[in-house]
């Protein structure tokens, strides 16, 4: 078949047309089945749970309070017990006021609130730093309910959530963590070298519709439920009590908050 | 050419270690792990028929990690009766590791680390 330029450049032409034709239509499809999706999830992402915590200190008496409440949530997680601080696990812990609030102690403040250890745990924020950088995605915030989750399949260890963090609730396993645990948990995985973990509110817990472990142990120093919910307990203390969180001028949004009190008159 | 029998010596003995796993397993017969004794039939679990779970279980197990680290959807119907999607608190609940995953595992030679977290016993 011959063609001369005129008839070459005409048919050029309309297959290119037609070519760019066929594209719009792809990209409608594409685009309608984004925001379909998106159209899916929305509602319940604004209609969602807002996890929160709690915590009374001033229900804190004795040593042993602590202790329990640690217990509860290191023997069911499977948290090894490593001594070396370097290498230590931590998914709930204590530390003292200046730590725990920097820049909000003062040398007059009163004794025993400088001297109190606070219960720490991840704050799972409402704009988690951690899952920003996250570069697997092996850390996230969970739709349904706020809770910022692992996913130690996906965790290659490169740490940037713990350098993240601005409450060093993260640990990284350096060591093979099973020779550390002191009883192990079979319901439960463990983790393995090389990745990061924390506290996870529970997660597995939640879906029983159970309490997380440490509320359950706290005796009522705890106190765990919705932040949208207006009725529930959370927001009921958080309406009646001076409550503070930690680092609230970062931004992070913490969604565990402390009621000092010290005595009946706070 | 007067080493050309260096050479072809050099080539025999080449040959024989690189052919040797063959003709050092040859008409022996190799047991395979045995497999499911009853007749799956036409049972499925999730979308996966048993007879094609020796070669899809990976992708089962890949989904329900999905499914229950970032969907919170834990549970599973299988044959009337309602199972959790896990390996420690799910397959193991009845089959034993040693002959559900390990035989077969270590006769194909893979060793995935599903146990470098998860608890089988």
């Amino acid at each position: 078949m011959s063609m001369d330029r005129r008839d070459f450049l005409k048919l050029a032409g309309a297959s290119t047309l037609v070519g760019l034709g066929g594209l719009s239509v792809f990209d409608g499809f594409v685009k309608d089945g984004a925001l379909a999706s998106q159209a899916h999830t929305a509602p319940g992402a604004s209609a969602g749970k807002r996890l929160a915590m709690v915590i009374d200190v001033s229900k804190f008496k004795s040593p042993d309070d602590y202790k329990r409440v640690s217990y509860a949530c290191h023997s069911i997680h499977n948290v090894p017990s490593i001594d070396n601080l370097k290498h230590e696990i931590k998914w709930i812990w204590t530390d003292t006021y200046e730590h725990v609030f920097p820049g909000q102690a003062d040398q007059y403040m009163a004794e025993n609130i400088m001297r109190l250890p606070f219960p720490v745990l991840c704050n799972h924020c409402a704009k988690p730093p951690c899952v920003r950088v996250c570069p697997t995605k092996a850390t996230f915030k969970r739709k349904s309910d706020g809770v910022v989750m692992m996913d130690y399949h996906r965790c290659i260890g490169c740490r940037f959530c713990m350098a993240a963090c601005p409450f060093g609730a993260r640990s990284f396993n350096w060591t093979d963590p099973r020779p550390y645990i002191r009883k192990l948990n079979t319901s439960f995985p463990t983790r393995t070298k090389g990745v990061v973990e924390k506290c996870n509110f529970c997660a597995e817990r939640l879906s029983a519709g159970l309490q997380p472990a440490c509320v359950e142990a706290s005796n009522g120093a705890l106190v765990f439920g919705d932040l949208h919910d207006p009725s529930s307990e959370v927001r009921e203390i958080l309406s009646s009590r001076y409550a503070i969180r930690r680092k609230p001028n970062l931004g992070t949004g913490p969604s565990i908050y402390y009621v000092i009190g010290g005595n009946e008159h706070a | 050419m007067s080493d050309g029998w260096k050479i072809i010596a050099g080539l025999i003995i080449v040959i024989g270690l690189v052919t040797f796993p063959f003709y050092a397993n040859f008409g022996k017969t190799v047991e395979l792990p045995s497999t499911l004794e009853a007749d799956p039939g036409e049972m499925h679990l999730g979308d996966i028929p048993l007879v094609n779970m020796r070669s899809e279980h990976m992708q089962l197990l890949n989904r329900w990690r999905e499914e229950v680290v970032r969907e919170d959807e834990r549970y599973i119907m299988f044959d009337g009766d309602e199972y959790e999607k896990s390996l420690q608190n799910g397959c193991l609940s009845c089959h034993e590791k040693e002959d559900f995953c390990t035989k077969c595992h270590t006769f194909v030679g893979v060793r995935p680390y599903c146990w470098d977290c998860h608890i089988g016993m």
